[in-house]
């Protein structure tokens, strides 16, 4: 592991801002597996190498300690870790219940204005083809 | 948008409204400001005064909810001075002659009287807006959070066909989408009425077409319920369970009060994040997502740019992306077509099913990306819509009447709240919350109240305060500023412990089904 040889790997990843609709292009700056800055893109053909406040700070939230890092279930009224085998289960079990016992529409799903193109095209198959619903969504109008 | 974001720079009239353009789309605002250093007129209309307004030529301020009532006042203006386009009405629009009988009572000095705005203002306005050899129009969620926001959009749409502003450089109907890929989840289907790329489910042809592509039978030709309608059936207990990926209706959703007690009633909620937020307090599963640095994929900008974003970490703790989540879980449900090793084999399949994504693949993006329709792998995109023709053959001038916000100021609750967001934060806070660069700028809940009624009102700056309305109240700080008009309130909204959506209303526009966030009665007092 690089962290382990006193020698942190360094790379800029290009990718976009994700923190306005305008879509800035900006370099993930990467030391070892951490962001340690961001930098602007100068061929970007929006930005043309300028980003606000937020851009510069798009990589800060990354390692927040308010990060989820392990699936919960709740327990006794409380959330409590558990392992993705058991989460995914439980959420299944959750749907199809619905499900079945009062039909597709009973079900819903926020899909999502910050989540990529393919999430949130995967959402919206799993409502309609999985559970058998158009009752996906998401806050464009808030 | 209709246009592209960088053809700004050389519109010769700019008319921003609706958008606080510097704060919530700062690379964009900057294009304006460029712009107006090269000679551009600028026109700003909001009911704040925001930065942008201080290099306008001319600056309208009128009293919310009051759009369609202006924006005919715009349209009567032009008309009366013979300022209308009239080859472009000829060759491409139809039902001018509606359009100009519905406007003929909306005169400056009308609207005038509902809106406040000077009838000089006004008709100065409509001279640049008009007069200019090309003229973009730029807006946000100013025009379409209100129950007539439908209706905002159209006049906004009948005023660029007027004036033959659409289709060319520097011209358009610009709407500019707040958070980073509303544009991507509208075109790939994250809406109850269409499939990707804005193909009806209730369409029966369409609906084959996607039944044979995902090998299923029997999909719902019913459209489905938006956000607030599944709020409201979870409270009347008829949505039993509810799937939640990257959302935070706790803060973001209008009239929290009553979307906790919709929460509450749920049999079933599953959350999917990638941080602690509020809406996890009534989740009975709660999954960790991976963040955008750490996962490939693509997103939509404003201008319909399709970008990449790229993986340059490994995910935090145990996080998965959502993608994968969603993958795994259409598996565990045992529904076939979900088997997908990468966010790329995802996109092919879009490309299959969605003629405007047709001709983009991850190796075209690179570091530019590509703005659709992009119909096949020879076409370089579309940066102007509308060049030729219209989708519908002739641009339609659809006649809009004023009617006021589903809730004005009376005797209980004297004055208007309208909402927005600040530069440094992002939505409902979860991210640039935790972004010490950011909170270090402002972390704190306001309200902007008028020094004429913060002085009728004993109120003083600074001074801790009561914000009241039909569905709840909020504490916050009073900030008396100039920037709000006399009788107007503003309140940011990312801030959870005093949420300005405590207090908003969820009345709905009939045909958008956007909730008036952007106007209710309010009231306040010193505590
Ligand atoms: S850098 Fe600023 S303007 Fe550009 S996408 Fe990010 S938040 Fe938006």
């Amino acid at each position: 592991m690089a962290e382990n040889n006193n020698e942190l790997s360094y790379k800029l990843v290009p990718s976009t801002c994700v923190y306005c609709g305008t879509g800035c292009g900006v370099l993930l700056e990467v030391t070892g597996n951490r962001l340690s800055g961001t930098l602007p893109q100068k061929d970007h053909p929006v930005s043309r190498g300028a980003l606000c406040i937020k851009g510069w700070s798009v990589h800060e939230f990354v390692h927040s300690p308010r990060r989820l890092a392990r699936p919960m279930i709740r327990k006794d009224g409380e959330l409590v870790e558990t392992d993705w085998e058991t989460a995914l289960q439980a959420v299944a079990t959750g749907l199809a219940g619905a499900r079945d016992e009062h039909g597709p529409d009973s079900v819903g799903f926020f899909a999502s204005a910050r989540c990529s193109n393919e999430e949130n095209y995967l959402l919206q198959k799993l409502a309609r083809a999985a559970v058998g619903t158009n009752n996906v969504d998401h806050c464009a109008r808030l | 948008m209709t246009n592209s974001i960088g053809e700004l720079e050389d519109a010769e009239a700019i008319l921003v409204v609706g958008s606080n353009t510097t704060e919530q789309h700062p690379i964009i605002g900057e294009k304006i400001l460029a712009a107006v250093r090269k000679g551009a007129r600028l026109v700003v209309i909001d009911p704040r005064s925001i930065h942008l307004s201080e290099f306008a030529e001319v600056f309208l301020r009128p009293r919310p909810g009051t759009e369609v009532a202006y924006l005919n006042g715009l349209i009567n203006a032009i008309v009366s001075e013979g300022l209308e386009d009239v080859e472009f009405i000829a060759a491409r629009t139809e039902g001018f002659e509606e359009l100009k009988k519905s406007v003929a009572e909306y005169t400056p000095q009308k609207v005038e009287e509902i809106s406040g705005v000077p009838a000089e203002d006004l008709e100065a306005a409509a001279r640049i807006y008009a007069g200019a050899g090309s003229a973009s129009i730029v807006y946000c969620m100013g025009i379409t959070q209100h129950s007539t926001g439908t209706d905002n959009v159209l006049s906004l749409a009948n005023l660029a066909m007027l004036t033959g502003n659409i289709g060319r450089p520097g011209t358009g109907v610009n709407p500019l989408r707040g958070q980073n890929n509303v544009q991507g989840a509208c075109d790939l289907g994250g809406l109850p009425n269409v499939y990707t790329g804005y193909q009806k489910v209730a369409d029966e042809d369409v609906a084959r077409k996607f039944e044979e592509a995902w090998g299923v039978e029997g999909l719902s030709r019913q459209p489905g319920l938006t956000i607030t309608e599944m709020t409201d059936k979870a409270s009347e207990g008829e949505l039993h369970a509810l799937f939640i990926m990257g959302e935070n209706p706790m803060v973001s959703d209008p009239d929290i009060n009553h979307v906790r007690e919709a929460l509450q009633k749920l049999d079933f909620l599953a959350v999917v994040d990638i941080m602690e937020n509020e809406t996890m307090e009534f989740a009975h599963v709660v999954l960790p997502a991976a963040s955008f640095a750490e996962k490939d994929g693509t997103i939509t900008n404003t201008e319909r740019r399709v970008q990449r974003i790229r993986k340059a970490i490994e995910p935090v703790g145990e996080a998965k992306a959502d993608w994968e989540i969603i993958a795994l879980l259409g598996s565990k449900m045992g529904a076939s077509g979900f088997d997908f090793a990468s966010p790329q084999e995802i996109f092919e399949e879009i490309r299959r099913v969605t003629p405007s994504y047709a001709g983009i693949t991850y190796e075209r993006l690179g570091t530019q990306g590509l703005q659709w329709p992009c119909p096949a792998e020879d076409h370089p995109g579309t940066p102007i819509l509308h060049m030729e023709s219209f989708p519908i053959g002739r641009g339609r001038f659809t006649p809009c009447e004023f009617r006021e916000p589903a809730e004005t100021p009376d005797a209980e609750y004297p004055l208007v709240l309208t909402t927005g967001r600040l530069l440094f934060h992002y939505h409902t806070g979860t991210m640039t919350r935790r972004s010490p660069s950011l909170v270090r700028e402002i972390d704190r809940a306001f309200v902007e109240v008028n020094p004429a009624d913060a002085s009728e009102l004993g109120i003083r700056d600074g001074e801790a305060v009561k914000v009241s309305s039909r569905r709840g109240s909020v504490e916050v700080n009073a900030k008396v500023t100039e920037k709000v008009g006399k009788g107007i309130i503003f309140m940011p909204f990312h801030f959870a412990e005093a949420a300005a959506n405590t207090l908003t209303n969820s009345a709905l526009d009939p045909v958008s089904k956007i909730p008036e966030l952007k106007v209710c009665a309010a009231s306040i007092e010193k505590l």
